[in-house]
Formats: structure tokens, C-alpha cells, sequence
């Protein structure tokens, strides 16, 4: 039965403020369905308080073929992290 | 949780409020157990986890229940006691609720039967002159919410779905129709709770159950049964074949070894 429903992938924000975060996929009918099984499959420990469903087939995903294209070039761009800058100690949370 | 083995002392009467708690409480049990059978059989992993989330809210209401109605009949038993330790004669669960579950549809009409009934039921015990049962009502009825949108849910999608999904559930309600008298006839043990103010009148809530089932079963293209005069009487002890075969799995532990704890 389950072989026959789409995809969806499930998104679950944990706490008010938090963004939503992939946790999982599962399969349902439809979008209404996925949210319930959602529900029902990753959030039964208090894991969350609202959900996200998008069908899997919806996602556009880089081809992990391009990796060294799309990723690589950015290994040797050190000075794009900041951390040259020296830091007050006064400046407790950054 | 350990069951012991206390025994009811003879001669003993438990009073109307312990009686409609141990049926209350029996009903989610018996009904928490039926759904349990599905765990692992479920058409989907999907569904196996749903319908054992609503199992375990059952049970969980189960124990509330039952333990409050072994502290008022004040034999020193607790909700294992009751639950594991009595025969079917001394189980007041409604006689839908110990039906088998048949296929997926099968379950699902019972289910959304019952959700339906205890969502009428715990809303208006939230409001009883008994706080503590207003307290258990108050959470149950957030979980009944669920189950309710879980069965009508289905039963809509099954009786509006194809022709073999519709008969599946179309059959089982047909057969299943005549347990529903039970759920709205008082007997002297629900009249005296209502006259109390701890639990409210049977008859006042048959109209928005019926209401409510009305509106899934036209959602679900499915047909109301006619109304069966013949009342059984499970929540008087009185059972189907059934309960017997069940309560002997869920009671095969406790009666081989007795205070069995893990």
C-alpha cells in the first residue's frame, strides 16, 4: 500500500523561534495524510510543534557529480570567514 | 506496574460512581488493546505507529480511570488488578469497543464510532461535579480530537475512494450498527452519576453524536444503517463471545506469573 503513496519529506521545528529542520521522509496519499503521519511518526516524544510536508519529487537538489564545481572553490577562501578581526573582550556572545 | 493478587472481598457493592468510571475506563482499555493487535500488521509503517499512538493515549486513559475507580471501591485494587486479574463478567467496557478488528476498514468504523461517542462524553465531563474525572476528561478529550480526526479521516477516504474501499467499510458498518444502541441507553447506574452532576445525560448527547456521524458518513458517501432496537449490554458485564478470547492474551502474563514486573 505504502509502495503506492509519494514521498514526502518532513520538516519539524522543534521550539517557537527555531527554524524548521529535515528530520525524515514517509510515505501518503496526499499532502493532509503526510502531515498526519508526520504526527504520528516524528513527534511522539514532544518533538515538535509544527510541521512542514513537501512531496520529494518537488525538491531541487545539486548533483553530487558538480561537488568539486560547486563546493571546492570556496575551500581555499579563508578570508571569507571572519576571523581576522581581534575581538573586544568585552564582546561576550559572538 | 505489578498486578499482586488481591481479591475482591465477597459481598462487596461497588457504588454507581465506581461502576461508570470501571466503564469508562474499560472501554478505553479493551478498545486500546484491540487497536494494539494491529502493531506490526498495519497496511503502512505509517499507520501501524498511528494506531498504536492512539492505543497507548487509550490505555494511558485506562489507567487514570481504573485506578480511580479501585480507590473508590476500596478493595486495595489497583489498575493492574483490574485490568489484568478480572474475568470478562467484570468488565462494564461498551460491547463495540471488544469487537474484532476485521480488516483496516473494519477497525477504522468502530473507531470512528467510538471517537465520536467519547468525544460527547469527555467534553461534557470536563464540566462534572467530580474534579478529578473532569481533570481526566480534560486531557482526554485533547487526544479524543486526534483519534477523531485520524478515523473520520479514513472513513472518508475509504468510503469515497473506490468501489472495493467503500464496500469494505459500507459491510462492517452495517454490522457494527447495532452495538450503537448501547452507547446512549442509560441504565439506573448512568442515571444516578447524571443525577449527581458527575456525569452527563446519555440521552442529551445521542443528538450531536448522531449529528456528527451523520456529517462523516455523507462525507463518506456511506449509508446510516437503520436502527437496531436489539440493546446488548456489555457495560452490565453482559459480553460477546469475543472479550473472553482477548482478555485471555492480555491477561496470559500476569495469570502465568503473577506480580510479573519489567
Amino acid at each position: 500500500m505504502s509502495n503506492d503513496w509519494p514521498l514526502y519529506e518532513v520538516f519539524i521545528r522543534s521550539r517557537s523561534g527555531l527554524e524548521h529542520r529535515h528530520v525524515g521522509s514517509l510515505h501518503a496519499a496526499d499532502a493532509a495524510m503526510a502531515v498526519e503521519h508526520a504526527r504520528d511518526v516524528y513527534t511522539r516524544r514532544q518533538e515538535g510543534v509544527s510541521i512542514w510536508v513537501v512531496r520529494s519529487s518537488d525538491i531541487v537538489a545539486s548533483d553530487p557529480n558538480d561537488a568539486d564545481a560547486l563546493f571546492e572553490p570556496a575551500r581555499d577562501k579563508v578570508y571569507r570567514h571572519p576571523t581576522f578581526y581581534a575581538i573586544p573582550d568585552e564582546v561576550k556572545n559572538l | 506496574m505489578s498486578a499482586g493478587s488481591q481479591s475482591i472481598r465477597p459481598g462487596s457493592v461497588q457504588s454507581a460512581h465506581c461502576r461508570y468510571l470501571l466503564r469508562l475506563g474499560d472501554t478505553s482499555l479493551v478498545l486500546g488493546q484491540r487497536l494494539a493487535e494491529w502493531v506490526g500488521h498495519s497496511p503502512a509503517l505509517e499507520e501501524d505507529l498511528g494506531l498504536a499512538n492512539l492505543s497507548l493515549d487509550l490505555i494511558g486513559q485506562a489507567r487514570l480511570l481504573l485506578s480511580y475507580a479501585g480507590e473508590l471501591e476500596g478493595q486495595g485494587r489497583g489498575e493492574d488488578a483490574l485490568a489484568f486479574l478480572r474475568d470478562a463478567p467484570a468488565f462494564l467496557n461498551l460491547t463495540l469497543a471488544e469487537q474484532p478488528n476485521g480488516d483496516f476498514g473494519r477497525t477504522i468504523v468502530r473507531q470512528c464510532l467510538l471517537d465520536a461517542w467519547q468525544l460527547e462524553v469527555y467534553a461534557a465531563l470536563a464540566d462534572s461535579t467530580d474534579a478529578r474525572l473532569a481533570s481526566i476528561a480534560a486531557k482526554a478529550i485533547k487526544e479524543t480530537r486526534y483519534h477523531w480526526r485520524f478515523s473520520s479521516g479514513w472513513l472518508v477516504r475509504l468510503g469515497d475512494g473506490t468501489e472495493e474501499s467503500h464496500r469494505r467499510v459500507q459491510e462492517p458498518l452495517n454490522e457494527l450498527w447495532r452495538f450503537t444502541t448501547e452507547l446512549f441507553a442509560a441504565d439506573e447506574v448512568e442515571d444516578e452519576v447524571a443525577a449527581a452532576g458527575i456525569a452527563p445525560r446519555l440521552t442529551e448527547l445521542q443528538p450531536r453524536w448522531s449529528a456528527r456521524i451523520d456529517e462523516v458518513l455523507q462525507e463518506a458517501t456511506l449509508v446510516r444503517p437503520a436502527a437496531i432496537p436489539y440493546q446488548w449490554h456489555g457495560k452490565r458485564g453482559v459480553h460477546t463471545e469475543h472479550l473472553g478470547h482477548m482478555l485471555a492474551e492480555m491477561q496470559h502474563l500476569q495469570r502465568t506469573y503473577p506480580g510479573a514486573q519489567w
